[in-house]
């Protein structure tokens, strides 16, 4: 039995690819159900997320298997194959386990180390549990997969340090302040970046927000959204020192906090920290903020450094990561070879078995003077040869199904005794690239 | 038996040590746990000694420097397991006890000979005036140990270097926080430690105090974080000003503990004094 992925991510196919093969989440049924129809096709998984859509399967034929799938990504997106095969890899065998197992852990994504993929996959294994299409293989798979990812993430600081800009700052904030629950963030203008960033303040905890914007409907506005108070930006000077944390990111093309007022805004707050980020460009915040006691500034180059630090730092450790992934793919691989060896034992003793039967009957039939003790001799002796033949394949086997390269094995006997049906394969491979 | 038990604090104590330090470069719960539950037996049996040698002397252990620098240094310990337990922190560790450790090395260098204490001095003040220092001491050296770690960690967020160790440091808040508590606690004690001193002096040698160098350099300290406590409390010493003053502090109290020692004039607190006129 053989593991086999198929799929496309963000590495090889660009969102609007990525969005016709998309699966939809609540109608996952359909299409696990179509294919652990398909021929030869046993178990599937399918996990599909806005960065990647991939398939993992099991089946006996690896290059129909793969062909198949390919074949019902395109049928069932009604996208032609020769558009959507440019894009697709696929992976069999231990660079199969390798690919799923790096994924959840991460390591494949468009950011290393980000989390969510973990949880994507197992929103993905929990349809193909529902709707059963996953079977013995790809549970213990899914499993392995989980708990290296797991391994990976304690045992490496793949994902412990931030890798987004608006991260960056709250995780600053929290070396400066500890805990955020109670403090207060001015927002000073408005853009993306700095709604954001915001808002990643709000999911840490922070208890108040205030907003100030040129148009003060605006700063209403935004402030109904994060459940704060809009306050006037003629005098929001006046305010700051009810800020702890304040973002700014507005139009001016002059610094707009100057050195003295926060000067004067540290004195009235007893020197209580505070942490300017200053994500707009041209800067609205002084420089020389930062000299200010108990006051640090961060600009967006500043914080664009930081997040440069740790995507370095997160190299490193995804070094390690593939450590711990190559040897947990080695276990993986043993356990996976063990299931092979006893089909393949079974198979070639039948086919051993029929050769010589079907030489025995050949023999007896032209051979009618031969007394029934005889024959009796015979089929022993022919039944004896087959054993002794057969004892060095089948304990050899046996030995290396508890570790070493079973498959090289595994793969040579069924190629050379054909113990299973080539034919087909080829054909339907012929089939297929027409 | 004592020297034994002596001798197995200064091992404790260096492992423990060196794991904290192995601990700012490699920060596994483990080790941290280990060098916390490392110094921890060492700190009882520490105890264990201090009482055997109060039991043998029949006063407190404190009259001679192999003495002094044992119980300073058990002091500091006893107050760093109590923060590192209540802030969870173990990266305090590799800032405070090495403190220790050097106080303890500084205290198997002085015989440990038992001196013989003048009459006038043998009283129950000895043990309250003097523990009373100790602790205040010793809270006053964890908070240097987390004001040095403050100012690194401020020069890190200023100058913009995360590196390793800044990842490893605790949070600016916390370790101001631990400052505080410190200070909150020590300052008292300090207090408490130079009234109890006075009276113990008026009854021993007749006046409360006498401007000898010891006391004046105690009262010079208590100034300081006298000035500490009421910066912090009114106009919001926080932060670098206060890890800055916290560092001062300690450097001016290590001297009143040793540095008097050394100056030409004669203390009546001078250990050399104590053992009746050596």
């Amino acid at each position: 039995m053989n593991i086999v992925v198929v799929g496309l991510s963000h590495k090889t196919a660009s969102v609007d690819i990525r969005e016709k093969v998309a699966f939809a989440p609540n109608h996952m049924d359909k299409p696990l159900r179509e294919l652990v129809a398909l021929p030869d096709l046993t178990e599937a998984v399918i996990v599909s997320t806005c960065n990647r859509v991939e398939i993992y399967a099991t089946t006996h034929d690896v290059a129909g298997g793969m062909a198949r799938l390919k074949r019902f990504l395109a049928d069932y997106h009604a996208i032609s194959l020769e558009t959507l095969e440019p894009h697709l890899y696929s992976h069999h065998g231990e660079a199969a386990i390798r690919h799923v197992f790096r994924v959840a852990s991460s390591l494949d994504s468009m950011v290393v180390g980000e989390p969510q993929i973990l949880g994507q996959i197992k929103t993905a294994y929990g349809y193909a549990a529902e709707f059963r299409s996953s079977g013995i293989i790809l549970n213990r798979f899914l499993h392995k997969a989980f708990s290296v990812a797991k391994r990976v993430r304690t045992e490496t600081r793949i994902a412990s340090s931030a890798v987004s800009v608006s991260f960056a700052a709250v995780e600053l904030a929290k070396k400066i302040f500890g805990d955020l629950t109670d403090k207060t963030v001015m927002l000073i203008g408005a853009g993306e970046m700095c709604e954001l960033a915001a808002k990643h303040f709000l999911n840490s905890g922070v208890r108040g927000v205030m907003v100030t914007n040129r148009t003060y409907e605006r700063a209403v506005r935004l402030a109904e959204e994060f459940g704060g108070r809009p306050v006037n930006f003629e005098d929001f000077i006046d305010q700051l020192h009810k800020a702890d944390i304040i973002l700014s990111s507005t139009g001016a093309t002059h610094f707009i906090i100057g050195h003295k007022d926060v000067e004067e805004v540290i004195r009235r707050r007893k020197l209580k920290p505070m942490f300017f980020i200053d994500i707009a460009v041209p800067r609205d915040i002084d420089p020389k903020v930062n000299d200010v006691e108990n006051v640090y500034l961060y600009d967006m180059d500043d914080l664009q450094g930081v997040v440069a630090t740790n995507l370095e730092q997160r190299g490193k450790e995804a070094e390690k990561a593939e450590q711990i992934i190559d040897q947990e793919i080695g276990q993986f691989f043993k356990w996976l070879s063990s299931l092979e060896v006893t089909p393949t034992i079974v198979a070639l003793r039948s086919r051993f078995e029929e050769i010589r039967r079907a030489e025995l009957e050949k023999t007896l039939a032209g051979w009618k003077e031969l007394s029934p003790d005889a024959q009796k001799r015979l089929e022993a002796c022919t039944a004896a040869i087959v054993n002794k033949l057969l004892h060095p394949p089948t304990s050899l086997l046996k030995k290396t199904g508890q570790g070493g390269r079973t498959d090289l094995y595994v793969d040579a006997l069924r190629q050379l005794f054909e113990l299973q049906t080539e034919a087909t394969e080829e054909e339907e491979l012929g089939e297929l690239e027409e | 038996m004592n020297a034994l038990l002596f001798y197995i604090t200064l091992g404790l104590y260096s492992v423990a040590t060196v794991a904290y330090l192995a601990y700012l470069l490699k920060p596994r719960p483990i080790l941290g746990r280990a060098a916390h539950w490392l110094i921890s037996s060492g700190f009882l049996i520490h105890a264990g000694f201090t009482v055997v040698r109060y039991v043998e002397a029949g006063h407190t252990p404190i009259t001679n420097l192999h003495e002094s620098l044992s119980f300073f240094s058990l002091a500091i310990v006893g107050v760093f397991i109590a923060f590192e337990r209540k802030y969870h922190v173990f990266i305090l560790g590799p800032f405070v006890t090495p403190l220790a450790l050097l106080l303890m090395i500084g205290s198997s260098l002085y015989p440990s000979a038992i001196p013989l204490l003048p009459p006038a001095l043998m009283s129950n003040w000895l043990f309250v005036h003097s523990s009373l220092a100790f602790v205040s001491y010793a809270t006053f050296a964890v908070a240097f140990g987390a004001a040095i770690m403050y100012l690194i960690q401020e020069h890190f967020l200023k100058r913009k270097r995360l590196g390793s160790l800044y990842q490893k440091l605790p949070s600016l808040d916390v370790l101001d926080e631990i400052n505080y508590r410190c200070l909150t606690f020590g300052f008292p004690l300090l207090t408490v430690a130079i009234i109890t001193g006075a009276i113990w002096a008026e009854t021993a040698w007749g006046t409360y105090w006498s401007w000898d160098p010891k006391e004046t350099w105690s009262l010079i300290t208590w100034f300081i974080y006298a000035a500490l406590l009421h910066g912090r409390l009114t106009t919001g010493w926080r932060g670098r000003k206060a890890a800055i003053l916290a560092i001062i502090g300690f450097c001016i109290l290590l001297f009143t503990f040793l540095g008097v020692n050394l100056l030409p004039s004669e203390s009546q607190h001078s250990y050399q004094r104590l053992l009746g006129g050596m």
